[in-house]
């Protein structure tokens, strides 16, 4: 079956994007397809690369990075919110004149038409949120 | 273009989080795809809808228009939980646009309808 997937939480003070993340890897296990993850709201911020937790706590960023790199993982976040909440990629930077990036590998910033499109590609969409 | 059946589910209030006005960003991203828009109003969430709104003091954008400018999207499918309108006090005549006013049930039996369900 070809899921997508809604994470409308950031890290740590939700566990929403730790459950998204688990239902992923339960996903592609049992030998499903993901078609796309898409942040939203706060689940912007699950791709900043500047997220730093202490070492004996897991790092939910690097942690989607990974995923996404062994798996060929489509992970988009929403560019509204990102630029709302300051998630900054190369093009973003110019385009708002801003000083620095901090989109994580792995990650791309797009429209919420992506969003639209995972609903109409997918199977299921399945979301996570509060 | 598949056109699939979309219903977006607002569940809190207009003010207070911002997943209310992300929402409707995400409603009127599906219109312009040319999907099958419906919207569900469910606990909090029908204080969107109420009239009257003043944000002024709190800096921020209100609802309040919004909702009328929905037509010009096609969105006219606006259903209202019943039941959540009466634990708050309101009816529908406290509503900014017209709405159909639909019990907790017959919402659930729309949800089961829908090939996509967005919860906000």
């Amino acid at each position: 079956m070809k899921f997508s997937i809604l994470v409308n939480e950031g890290p740590y003070t939700h566990e929403a994007s730790d459950t998204a993340y688990q239902f992923a890897k339960a996903v592609l296990a049992k030998g499903h397809e993901i078609f796309r993850i898409f942040f939203y709201h706060d689940g912007v911020n699950n791709a900043t690369r500047l997220t730093t937790p202490p070492q004996d706590d897991r790092n939910i960023v690097s942690r989607w990075s990974k995923l996404a790199q062994e798996n060929n993982l489509d992970l988009v976040v929403c560019v509204a919110a990102a630029q709302r909440r300051g998630i900054v990629d190369e093009g973003e930077m110019k385009r708002n004149g801003k000083d620095a990036t901090n989109l994580a590998p792995g990650f791309r910033i797009s429209g919420l038409g992506q969003l639209i499109e995972a609903g109409i590609q997918s199977d299921r969409l399945v979301v996570f949120g509060d | 273009m598949t056109t699939k059946k979309f219903m977006m589910v607002n569940r809190k209030a207009p003010y207070g989080t911002i997943y209310a006005w992300e929402a409707l960003e995400v409603v009127l991203i599906a219109a312009a795809f040319e999907q099958d828009v419906s919207l569900a109003f469910l606990d909090d969430g029908v204080y969107q809808l109420k009239k009257g709104h003043n944000t002024k003091a709190i800096e921020t954008k209100a609802f309040e228009k919004t909702w009328g400018a929905l037509e010009d999207y096609d969105i006219t499918k606006l259903y209202v939980a019943q039941e959540s309108l009466a634990e708050r006090g309101l009816t529908a005549d406290d509503l900014a646009v017209p709405v159909e006013v639909l019990s907790r049930a017959e919402i659930g039996k729309l949800m089961e309808e829908q090939d996509v369900i967005l919860s906000f």
